[in-house]
């Protein structure tokens, strides 16, 4: 067991170092486990393991794709599942700063949609939910009806940045910009916008990116990726802590680049097949026995230490013992 | 290539010729369909005459849409069981795909 607590601000972590770890974190009962190469923290179902981190910390919660409207068999009481999700947060023994909702807000975009997961959002006892768009908040009238209902900055844009808790945070769109037999793109509006925000803040600034398509190639033939990523990525290489969230593949996958750790989460709403998964040909939503719904979606609480590069991210399922 | 591609445009119109003659004279053309099942346009390529309707129809639980290449129609997201129609007045080979998956894609072509 390894401990990284103590690490000074300088310490940068290998790779190496990475595999390897299998660190118990905060002193309390989270397992971190390598899987697929990259450490992954698990459970967090004991409340002991839920203890407020010691030292100066900052806890947001991450969840994804609620698909409001959706009712279908692969689950049909989506407003169930978000409101156990919702307990889940409100009983955090850490009270979380904020929540970040990584796009999939709604179903098909509607106005009622809409409107339901803005008043269901509201039992999530915070000050504020953050939230970037996903493909399926951008149907037929693009963004402007997300927009209506989700405006963070008021300059009606689905890019946005703001800082809290010591952290700068990004809010990223790359939803409208899908082209035949291709994945989707952030486009060169908004990435020299991404230059121009990045510009104002210091290197040594944790950075949290939140965009709903992953950032990195998960599977290309299912669009579950983003053609111009790189040029985003490379922008944010200078900096020692960079963390990008992301939805859409309804899954906890990872991917560590050096300083940039990257992570898709869990969805509130239907599971989906393993990236390419065998004997599946196509991205739709999986069918499971009623038993096993609750242990496929789930919520995220991240941690941020002063002097880590790592942020701590526990994926809680909404079935916990 | 070119001849081979023309006879085989050449074998369709006939396919389709004999179809139509088969069928009753107070059947009205119906308009051909395609189907959207597990994220794939079936069939992926079609041949039509111009004046004809194309009727899309989504069977999967995912939300799809229909749009041209070039964007000169493109349908509303159609939710499970929703039918999207276009007529393909002009001559000429329209590909097509999901804007929401854009690697489902499929091709009309448009021949007299």
């Amino acid at each position: 067991m390894t401990d990284h607590r103590d690490q000074p601000a300088g310490f940068d972590r290998t790779r190496r170092n990475a595999l390897t770890c299998l660190a118990g974190w905060s002193g309390a009962a989270v397992l971190w486990t390598v899987a697929g190469g990259v450490p992954r923290a698990l459970g967090a179902a004991d409340p002991a393991a839920r203890a407020a981190t010691p030292g100066r910390t900052f806890t947001f919660v991450q969840i994804s794709d609620t698909h409001f409207g959706f009712h279908k068999e692969a689950n049909p009481d989506i407003v169930g599942s978000f409101r156990r999700a919702a307990a889940d947060i409100n009983a955090l023994a850490e009270a979380p700063a904020l929540v970040v909702h990584t796009g999939d807000v709604s179903h098909l975009s509607k106005p009622e949609e809409f409107g339901q997961a803005k008043e269901l959002l509201q039992e999530i006892h915070i000050d504020r939910v953050h939230t970037v768009p996903g493909e399926h908040d951008a149907l037929d009238d693009g963004l402007a009806g997300y927009l209506k209902a989700f405006d963070h900055d008021g300059q009606g844009r689905t890019w946005y940045s703001f800082d809290q808790g010591g952290v700068h945070f990004i809010g990223l769109s790359n939803v409208l910009t899908f082209k035949m037999g291709t994945m989707t793109s952030l486009g060169d509006e908004q990435i020299a916008w991404l230059k121009r925000d990045l510009a104002r803040v210091a290197h040594s600034t944790p950075i949290v990116v939140l965009a709903h398509i992953p950032l990195w190639t998960v599977h290309a033939a299912w669009g579950w990726g983003t053609a111009d990523a790189d040029q985003a990525l490379a922008l944010l290489r200078p900096y020692g802590s960079v963390t990008v969230l992301n939805g859409h593949v309804h899954q906890v996958l990872q991917k560590v680049e050096g300083h940039i750790a990257l992570h898709t989460a869990m969805s509130l709403a239907y599971p989906l097949p393993k990236p390419g998964q065998e004997g599946i040909g196509e991205p739709g939503p999986v069918k499971v026995p009623a038993g096993e719904l609750g242990k496929l979606l789930g919520t995220r609480q991240v941690t941020v230490v002063r002097g880590r590069h790592e942020l701590a991210l526990i994926d809680t399922p909404i079935d916990h013992a | 290539m070119k001849t081979n591609r023309h006879r085989m445009n050449r074998f369709r119109r006939a396919g389709m010729l004999t179809l139509l003659a088969a069928a009753s004279p107070t059947l009205a053309l119906e308009a051909p369909s395609i189907e959207i099942q597990k994220f794939a346009f079936a069939p992926r390529e079609i041949t039509i005459a111009p004046g004809t309707t194309i009727a899309w129809t989504n069977r999967d639980e995912t939300p799809h849409t229909i749009s041209a290449d070039d964007h000169h129609f493109v349908s509303k997201a159609m939710d499970t069981g929703d039918r999207f129609e276009y007529t393909f007045s002009s001559e000429g080979d329209f590909k097509y795909f999901c804007t929401l998956h854009p690697f489902m894609t499929g091709i009309v072509h448009v021949r007299r």
